[in-house]
């Protein structure tokens, strides 16, 4: 797959060789080695919402820095360090052009969207929220688009306000002028496809009703940019967050991006190296961006290893990678509909990405996953960081089948067979 | 893993002993594991140092259900010494199986809640946890 599409070229932004087909997903597999590798059973891993797998091109990436250039960065003037300084930016480029950013200064490395939510919340929240302001948010966050605005109003007295939610697990958007009508409001911050609801949100529309209310954006994609073609000025936001490791890339490295005079006005959230220009014993100026918002040594394998994934992706092409996922999910709601009393969370295929979140009649989530595992099928089972939303869908928790570029049809299959399974262990199902 | 779902862990889980709540309780103590959504709440009257009865509510998984129902089943009429000297191995010695780091918090969760149910929060040592870890 990569040797037939590269994907060269579009370190710019500029696609010169986009792809024009749907990819082969039985090809893409071959690409990602844990699926290879030897195991008593074949692996069904559906559990890419959490993490994805990483193709070989991503772990060469990053053993070829190790091995060629491995030397700090901005710094050395030396061949190496300029080579792995090359390495860094022109990732930094590449992630750019993949999300569409004006300029790659727009582009922060972070190590995860956690930090990368966090990073907003301490420097653009504590700037720009005062006593008497509002937040809105919705009841489909994970928590860490949640937690950190705890944190924050525990500091001052900041309102927090959300969006409801339907029956059919989609967020009632017309609501949000009123949310917004007081004028308190000064941030709009919500999740671009709900990892446990699957609802791909209608995130533009969002956008636009907050800007004209004049709020800030921010947009936690962590399950979008890893699946659809995620281009944040068209979304219209201020600030987007994703994270490396759930779209074929290593953990450790995520990005924010944001709106250049958006960063601009931003105070740095950590202090340390590289993230300053001139530093006395008392005070200190700061660099410019992004590195402002980079202290300290950065996760540079991580980040060439992104790159690494991002030139995979935009191989495939984003489009066609959520189409296969729309494919899979489609499909796996039509077989789990086979499987008696199972309920599914969420709105029906036309509405989400590919994932499905699910509870089945007096078994615990926990005890699906553990039969499930018997056969060799990966699935999460808990609240995946989401409680209040499983307190308003009245369900302590779910078990989750997600789907990236190298899962097969044979995969839901297997999951759907594992649930006949998990049934006749349970007998009737448990007393509860 | 095989036999993670043996016959006594299900019986258990499907009929639970000691299942409900006590309305002249000693003590009551909940705990949850935040990872999973496991809910635990042990009802305890104690008379002159022994548990005359125990009744267990909440929600979760098998293990942490079947867990529940044995020890209470095992707790009643012993003397809190003897609770208190109840370690991990006990409680898996009763499930009969081995467990992986996840589904071992689950398993662990009620000798969790009723240990600090019995030491009182805040006296008690937490070495589960430790151990668990």
């Amino acid at each position: 797959m990569t040797a037939t599409r590269t994907g060269e070229g579009r370190a710019t932004g500029a696609p010169s060789s986009a792809p024009v087909a749907p990819f082969d997903p039985v090809r893409v597999r071959a690409d990602f080695p844990i699926f290879g590798s030897p195991r008593e059973k074949p692996l069904i891993y559906l559990d890419s919402a959490a993490t994805s797998q990483k193709p070989q091109a991503v772990l060469d990436a990053m053993d070829r820095y190790y091995r060629t250039c491995n030397s700090n960065i901005h710094r050395g003037i030396y061949g190496i360090a300029e080579e792995a300084t090359a390495l860094y930016e022109d990732a930094r480029r590449r992630v750019a052009g993949f999300v569409n950013a004006a300029s790659p200064r727009e582009i922060v490395f972070t190590r995860n969207s956690t930090e990368a939510l966090n990073l907003v919340a301490h420097s653009w929240g504590r700037t720009n929220l005062e006593d008497g302001d509002a937040i809105v948010l919705t009841p489909m966050e994970h928590h860490s688009n949640l937690v950190p605005w705890h944190l924050l109003a525990a500091e001052r007295k900041i309102e927090l306000r959300f969006l409801p939610l339907t029956s059919d697990g989609q967020l009632g958007v017309e609501a949000l002028p009123g949310l917004l009508a007081d004028g308190r409001a000064k941030l709009v911050s919500f999740v671009h496809v709900s990892n446990v609801l699957g609802t791909v949100n209608p995130a533009a529309e969002i956008a636009r009703v907050a800007k004209e209310h004049g709020a800030t954006v921010l947009v936690d994609a962590s399950q979008s940019a890893a699946h659809l073609p995620l281009d944040v000025r068209a979304l219209g936001a201020d600030l987007v967050a994703f994270t490396g490791h759930k779209m074929l890339g290593p953990t450790g490295v995520g990005v924010l991006w944001g709106r250049r005079a958006m960063l601009e006005a931003m105070p740095p959230f950590l202090g340390g190296g590289e993230m300053i220009r001139e530093v006395s014993l008392t005070s200190s100026k700061w660099n410019e961006l992004p590195w402002k918002f980079e202290a300290g040594t950065m996760p540079i394998a991580e980040v060439v290893g992104l790159a690494a994934a991002v030139r995979y992706l935009e191989a495939l092409g984003m489009e066609f990678v959520f189409a296969h996922d729309r494919d899979l999910v489609a499909y796996a709601l039509h077989r789990l509909a086979e499987v008696p009393g199972l309920r599914v969370l969420g709105p029906d295929a036309d509405h989400r990405g590919g994932l499905v979140a699910f509870t089945m009649d007096g078994i615990h989530p926990h005890d699906v996953a553990t039969v499930l595992d018997r056969s060799g099928v990966c699935v999460r089972a808990g609240h995946h960081c989401a409680m209040p939303l499983h307190e308003q869908l009245g369900v302590p928790a779910s078990a989750r089948a997600s789907f990236h570029c190298y899962s097969l049809r044979e995969d839901v299959d297997a999951l759907v067979a594992g649930l006949h399974e998990t049934r006749r262990v349970f007998g009737r199902g448990g007393a509860r | 893993m095989s036999d993670l779902f043996r016959e006594n862990i299900l019986d258990h889980y499907q009929h639970p002993r000691c299942h409900g709540t006590l309305e002249d309780a000693s003590v009551s103590h909940e705990d949850a594991n935040p990872l999973c959504g496991d809910r635990i709440r042990m009802d305890v009257r104690v008379t002159d140092g022994r548990i005359e009865k125990v009744r267990f509510s909440g929600h979760g998984c098998s293990i942490s259900q079947a867990a529940a129902s044995m020890l209470c089943e095992y707790v009643e009429g012993r003397t809190l010494d003897e609770v208190k000297k109840l370690t991990r191995q006990d409680v898996l010695d009763m499930l009969g199986i081995e467990l992986g780091p996840v589904r071992l918090k689950c398993a662990l969760l009620p000798l969790k809640t009723l240990k600090a149910g019995v030491y009182g929060i805040g006296d008690w040592p937490g070495e589960e946890e430790e151990e668990g870890s």
